[in-house]
């Protein structure tokens, strides 16, 4: 959505720290516009992001408002939300 | 905020025709489905109408067909939920009981036929290096592209097999991409002989021209694959080779993929048969099991116009008076020789089937190993000592590519075939006439 041009952006929190994000995008794209690696950690502690990018292989989980094991991919960012992944293992 | 563990009311829907899959195949069946009046519901796990092939974000532009063909089935009647992962289906006398995860909360849609338009997932086949974060696939970089992710600047390279490649290439050049390589590993004599059969299609020609100017200065190379991916905490490099030079090229993002399989885990619940790979179809779109009909790429992998006109038969058969023209017959027989010769023409090579190693992870989820699950006979085997294809994504991402490394048969299906909240599963219908029904009455007239 443009307004005056310019793409609205809002304002999200990704492991405690404030951030702006264009609005219209998914939790994935968000995280990966900001340079996030680490969306989850696997189950012997790798690092893992999205791989297929429509709900399917659940590697981009993260925990939205408190709900972990979301898929980043299939939801869209509102302002507001809180965000925790995995960067800090 | 927790959710509730158990005991949540269900939402209940009651329609003539449970659509699954809300791409061109599931647009085409609800549009035609809803023509002649039948109440019809369309679940899709998307956020928005058109599926993969069409996925957009909010107010950015489609193809004029996908427009068209959106247009029409938001004035056909039929309900569309997205958000919406369907858990399980029960099939009780003449109708069925779907159970889904709507956004959270559980929907129940009750309907006497269902159209499986489940659409297909990419095939990936695993090497050393391929769960590192920039490792991503083909049609994920597109998903993920289309859904506001920016790759301007980031150092790319798309390596694996079919025609995705040459539109997901254009895009990531367009968007800014520094595209170092498309790689395709089918020979190039396969693949120029693909092309020379496409002078009866020139659309298609004149299509994929228009995708191969977007990145005239990266080179596309046939023959050529990537063996391994490299980095410490993210994606660093990859090694590439053309089975006679072995080089590695640093890189940002890798997009593979190796063509597409379809989504037939809801198909297989529901007790239909499958045909190598794909939801098994008579000329009605209608599957081995009664009332259940399949449409589109889950019935075998053609592209989006096969799609719609597979949705358009399947619509109109469920439909009291509908006729399947045989115009509609003839482009689906002529779209089917051309998918076959696109399957043809990209044949895996068999050097892919010594990609991983013995430590390479193939389950994901669970991070089961290569080593640990090549000599068993088959998929259940393996699941009974190790627990690969058994985490969240339920071997969709690996058990295709095991099946073509390892030729196992797939297992049976299970289930809820999705993670899903306990408040879902065990969730009930207050009683029916308490329970709400979001059918809108006015389109809801049976067909008598």
């Amino acid at each position: 959505m443009a307004i005056n041009g310019a793409a609205a952006e809002l304002n999200i929190v990704v492991d405690d720290q404030r951030v702006r994000v264009a609005a219209g995008t998914t939790v994935a794209a968000a995280l990966f516009n900001l340079g996030t690696a680490a969306f989850r950690r696997s189950v012997s502690g790798e690092p893992r992001g999205p791989v297929c990018g429509m709900g399917v292989c659940f590697e981009c989980r993260v925990t939205i408002d408190s709900r972990p094991h979301q898929r980043a991919c299939l939801i869209a960012v509102v302002d507001g939300m809180h965000i925790r992944t995995a960067t800090e293992a | 905020m927790m959710a509730p563990l158990a005991g949540t009311d269900a939402t209940l829907i009651v329609a003539d025709v449970a659509i699954v899959g809300a791409g061109p195949a599931g647009i085409a069946a609800a549009v035609r489905a809803a023509e002649s009046r039948l109440r019809v519901v369309v679940l899709d796990r998307g956020l928005e109408t058109g599926g993969q092939i069409w996925r957009h974000m909010s107010g950015s532009p489609v193809p004029r067909i996908a427009q068209h063909w959106i247009a029409q089935l938001s004035r056909s009647g039929a309900q569309v939920i997205h958000g919406t992962s369907v858990v399980d289906v029960q099939h009780e006398d003449a109708e069925f009981e779907i159970l889904a995860d709507s956004s959270g909360s559980a929907l129940r849609v009750r309907a006497g036929r269902i159209i499986l338009a489940t659409g297909a997932r990419e095939l990936f086949i695993p090497f050393d290096g391929w769960t590192l974060p920039g490792v991503m696939g083909i049609g994920g970089a597109q998903a993920l592209l289309k859904s506001g992710a920016s790759f301007a600047g980031k150092r790319v390279i798309v390596a694996g097999s079919g025609p995705l490649m040459l539109p997901v290439a254009a895009s990531l050049a367009t968007s800014g991409a520094k595209l170092i390589l498309v790689a395709e590993q089918a020979r190039r004599s396969a693949v120029m002989r693909f092309a020379a059969g496409l002078w009866r299609s020139p659309a298609l020609v004149a299509q994929a021209a228009r995708y191969r100017s977007r990145f005239l200065s990266t080179s596309y190379s046939t023959g050529t694959w990537v063996t391994a991916a490299h980095g410490a905490d993210r994606l660093e490099s990859v090694t590439v080779t053309d089975g006679r030079r072995t080089w590695r090229e640093a890189v940002d993002v890798l997009c593979t993929g190796y063509g597409l399989v379809p989504n037939v885990e809801l198909a297989r619940l529901l007790g239909c048969e499958t045909r190598d790979g794909a939801i098994a179809v008579d000329a009605q779109q209608r599957t081995t099991v009664a009332n259940v009909l399949a449409v589109g790429e889950a019935t075998g992998i053609g592209g989006a116009p096969l799609s719609l006109i597979e949705g358009e038969i399947a619509g109109s058969s469920v439909s009291p008076r509908g006729r399947v023209s045989d115009a509609l017959l003839r482009k689906r027989a002529a779209l089917e020789i051309a998918a076959r010769r696109m399957l043809d023409a990209f044949a895996l090579r068999q050097e892919l089937r010594s990609l991983p190693t013995a430590g390479t992870i193939v389950c994901r989820c669970e991070d089961v190993s290569y080593g640990a699950v090549k000599d068993a006979a088959c998929a259940r085997q393996a699941k009974l000592y190790t627990r690969v294809g058994m985490g969240p994504c339920q071997g969709r991402t690996c058990m295709p590519g095991l099946d073509f490394l390892l030729a196992w048969q797939p297992d049976t299906v299970r289930p809820p075939i999705e993670p899903a909240l306990v408040s879902v599963l065990s969730s009930e219908l207050a009683d029916d006439a308490a329970a709400s029904i979001l059918f809108n009455s006015s389109v809801g007239e049976a067909y008598q």
